[in-house]
């Protein structure tokens, strides 16, 4: 296959995965729909699911196994859609000249960094126990592929020599999978703090309906967001303090620069220590440390989009077309 | 006789104001509150232009807000992370760090010999817990759960009459937290040293060649460098000895596709001797391929062009002859330099103006199509007079003093612009003498520089990543196990004359134990021989 024909593959790729993305969601959605029941089934329902399911089963049986098989369907969708996804990411890399990673630019990046975000929840969905993020996990991947598509596409084009670098595997890599988890957990937190304020303005004895009523407990919720982070911390600590500083000493010549990307790096860095430290600490659990963790989320995004076109020109990580070859005045004295 | 001072409610003495203070520095949430405000403070040094990372954004920047500047300035915004406030943040983070770290260490260094503890009184409290009753001894249950748990945990011995196995594991989650937080000093040592004793210095080399066989070496000593970076503590004997030659230096440019004139594959061919007297050894000086010299690296971080001229004076005599680096202006590789021929009679005479890599006329201006020299040409107005070259006071080879000199002028009035292409010869006017273009050098721009700490920097963020996997990875737990014989209550047949109660408490808070318990419960019904499990019952 020519270069051409991989990046065309690629470009068909991303709107396939596009497109099943858009189906499982819709999958997922009839699968809530299906699950919403009039007031009075529902009692018989939450009693049902009490313990006396086995004596006397609910009358909504059908309606269940319907949820049940949209919410399997949804799920295939999906691995349908990432497998799509992983195809275009392969596509842009055989494009390139040579071969390389694909993820030298904006583009490439917000591609891998989605991609990562659908097969770690894919990978979590048993063990977490993720379903009931499944339309927000799609809705948000969804949403930066169409953005990504439409305001960052850049046709492939060679790398710039500063990246032409092994360490680009090993340092991006990490960064895009603790992006990855950070927004899982960020989901996660956020689906807290909407749950607790539905909780907290529920009148006396009443229970949450609908969605929130379907998501994990606040302390489910919470245990969930720690695991994630917990996770991706110590994976942004290697790809920000460890792997980024030996490749900038070896490319700038410098191990720490305080390059904006860095600077912000750095920041999403201190605000999720403060999260893990937040969570130890009264007064700060649950509520505050969600917060937190929104804060943290907002920082990565922000310096994965925002730096790279607010502070382009200053910054050493940006990867607009711009020459390794560093030059200024420097006075010679004579 | 003096009446001691009544002391009224929430008044403290100076001792208990001091140990108050102590404390408030050292609790978590002070810690939390200080890592917070070190985010917050690192903000703006991404968004204004910083003099340690970019000083010509500064000045810029200065130029364009002439009212904001003395603000800034006051506020040290334009050196952010040598800043008083924002190294305050970070020396407090690190006083409540260590105020933090420290008793914990001695904590720990006691909790490590200590036994695990006794199983509390009512173990079915416990929030994750399960108990069941069995026709076996309590000694049996004990002797096997003694068994089944030491595989996994730390028990503590047992005693005459205790009546339960207790066990504990994963003390080594704290250890790791204790890890982390002594290498993040670690961290903070070698970046200190670092930034004391560590130097960077830039210098633009021209390749060597035949027409210049003198350019493209350097040797490593102060007055080499073009600028030079040294920390607080730096001496100068740090430099250590050694010099090079830059015999070649290639770019491989890309001509087709969206990318065309992107350079690639710069290589600068170097030789050199470490010492005064080394052999002569060789290298290939490319982006991301530094070479090491003792402590010292050499990185290769720009390239440019430098035009090879000879001018002659009005005398015929050769007044200046050899390269001279222009500055690159943007991408295209247009660039812009001075020559200064100071010997030159009857008056000095300076050049300035721009080098095309690839000269074309467009529409009647002058551009450079490509970034490679395929077609270069000069285009230079021409001054003499006093240049300013013999007072003696330090000058910068980029710049021309105009000052008290005249510009050339062509006989009708208009200036005189020098157009020039290699191999061409031109006469100055008013018989000022001549100007011959030999030829195009590349220049490469080389950083020389010391990280001392570097080493201890990355051992710690290292330490500290092991740390942090033991903090965060390792489940602290205690577990126990109690077994005694219990009477039927009035008569009636419970299942068995023994209960055997399980409890399972995980220390860190965040993982669910449920089934840590019912696996030990099975694992104890599993081996006996007349358990009855369909009587045990769990409390979640």
């Amino acid at each position: 296959m020519s270069n051409a024909a991989w990046e065309t593959l690629s470009n068909q790729a991303v709107g396939a995965a596009g497109i099943v993305y858009f189906l499982a969601l819709l999958a997922h959605l009839a699968e809530w729909a299906s699950l919403r029941q009039p007031k009075g089934t529902e009692k018989r329902v939450a009693v049902g699911s009490a313990g006396l399911a086995e004596v006397a089963p609910a009358p909504t049986t059908r309606e269940t196994e319907r949820a049940e098989f949209l919410g399997r369907l949804g799920f295939l969708l999906t691995v349908i859609a990432a497998v799509a996804h992983a195809v275009s990411l392969v596509g842009r890399g055989m494009a390139g000249d040579p071969n390389r990673v694909p993820w030298g630019n904006m583009y490439e990046f917000t591609l891998t960094g989605s991609c990562l975000v659908t097969v770690m929840y894919l990978v979590l969905y048993r063990r977490l126990r993720l379903s009931w993020m499944a339309p927000l996990v799609l809705g948000f991947v969804l949403t930066v592929l169409m953005a990504a598509r439409l305001w960052l596409y850049e046709p492939v084009a060679p790398l710039t020599e500063a990246l032409n670098s092994y360490w680009l595997m090993i340092h991006v890599t990490a960064a895009i999978i603790a992006t990855g988890a950070f927004t899982l957990g960020g989901i996660a937190s956020a689906v807290y703090l909407v749950k607790m304020r539905a909780q907290s303005r529920l009148p006396e004895g009443a229970e949450l309906t609908g969605f929130l009523a379907r998501v994990p407990t606040l302390d489910g919720l919470d245990r969930v967001a720690y695991r994630v982070h917990a996770f991706a911390f110590p994976v942004w600590t290697f790809a920000v303090l460890i792997t980024g500083p030996i490749w900038a000493h070896q490319a700038w010549s410098r191990y720490w620069n305080w390059d904006p990307k860095e600077v912000w790096a750095f920041i999403t860095w201190v605000v999720y220590a403060g999260y893990l430290h937040a969570r130890a600490t009264a007064g700060w659990k649950g509520r505050n440390a969600a917060l937190l963790a929104l804060l943290g989320v907002a920082t990565l995004w922000w310096n994965f989009i925002g730096v790279n076109f607010f502070a382009g020109n200053n910054s050493q990580h940006s990867y607009a077309d711009r020459p390794p070859a560093v030059v200024g005045p420097y006075d010679v004295r004579g | 006789m003096t009446q001691a001072p009544e002391r009224r409610s929430g008044e403290l003495t100076a001792r208990e104001m001091l140990r108050w203070t102590w404390r408030q520095l050292t609790s978590m949430r002070t810690a939390l509150v200080l890592l917070l405000l070190l985010a917050l403070g690192a903000v703006p040094g991404s968004i204004i232009p910083q003099s340690g990372v970019d000083s010509l954004a500064v000045s810029r920047w200065k130029d364009a807000h002439p009212s904001l500047t003395p603000v800034y300035e006051k506020l040290d915004l334009f050196s952010v992370y040598d800043s008083v406030w924002f190294s305050a943040i970070y020396l407090l983070l690190v006083l409540s760090l260590v105020g933090c770290i420290v008793p914990r260490l001695f904590v720990y260094a006691k909790a490590m010999r200590a036994l695990p503890p006794a199983a509390p009184r009512n173990l079915t409290r416990l929030p994750d817990s399960a108990g069941y009753r069995t026709d076996e001894d309590a000694d049996a249950v004990l002797a096997r759960a003694r068994e089944v748990l030491a595989k996994r945990y730390r028990l503590r011995p047992a005693a005459e009459g205790d009546g339960f196995v207790a066990g504990e594991r994963g003390r080594l989650r704290e250890a790791g937290n204790l890890l982390f937080h002594l290498s993040v000093l670690i961290v903070l040592a070698g970046f200190g040293v670092g930034a004391l004793y560590g130097f960077e210095g830039g210098v633009v080399i021209i390749q060597q060649s035949k027409q210049c066989p003198d350019c493209g070496t350097f040797s490593n000593t102060l007055s080499q460098y073009d600028d030079f970076d040294p920390g607080g503590l730096f001496t100068p004997d740090q430099l250590n000895p050694f010099s090079f030659t830059v015999q070649d230096f290639g770019v491989d440019w890309l001509k087709s596709g969206d990318r065309a004139g992107q350079a690639r594959g710069f290589d600068a061919k170097i030789a050199y001797r470490q010492g005064t007297d080394g052999a002569e050894q060789h290298y290939d000086l490319k982006v991301n391929h530094p070479l090491s010299i003792g402590d010292t690296d050499v990185f290769l971080i720009g390239h440019g062009y430098a035009p090879v001229l000879t001018i002659r004076d009005g005398h015929g005599d050769v007044a200046w002859s050899g390269p001279t680096a222009f500055l690159p202006q943007d991408q295209s590789f247009l660039s812009f330099g001075v020559i200064k021929a100071r010997t030159a009679k009857p008056g000095e005479i300076g050049l300035e103006g721009l080098f095309y890599p690839t000269f074309e006329v467009i529409d009647g201006n002058p551009v450079t199509v490509f970034p490679e020299d395929l077609k270069p040409a000069l285009s230079m107005l021409v001054y003499t007079g006093d240049l300013g070259l013999d007072d003696g006071s330090a000058q910068s080879v980029y710049v021309l003093d105009k000052d008290n000199a005249t510009q050339v002028m062509k006989a009708d009035g208009r200036p005189f612009r020098l157009d020039i292409e290699p191999g061409q010869t031109v006469k100055l006017p008013d018989g000022l003498g001549s100007v011959t273009f030999d030829g195009v050098q590349p220049w490469v721009r080389v950083q020389i520089s010391q990280s001392p700490g570097k080493d201890v920097a990355l051992a710690g963020v290292v330490l500290a990543l092991i740390g942090l996997c033991g903090s965060l990875f390792v489940r602290p737990r205690r577990v126990w196990v109690r077994a005694r014989p219990v009477d039927d209550e009035d008569g009636v047949d419970t299942g068995g004359r023994t209960l055997v109660e399980v409890a399972v408490l995980d220390r860190s808070g965040n993982h669910e134990v449920d089934e840590v318990v019912r696996d030990i419960v099975e694992q104890l019904q599993g081996q006996g021989q007349d358990s009855s499990p369909e009587h045990s019952q769990e409390h979640a």
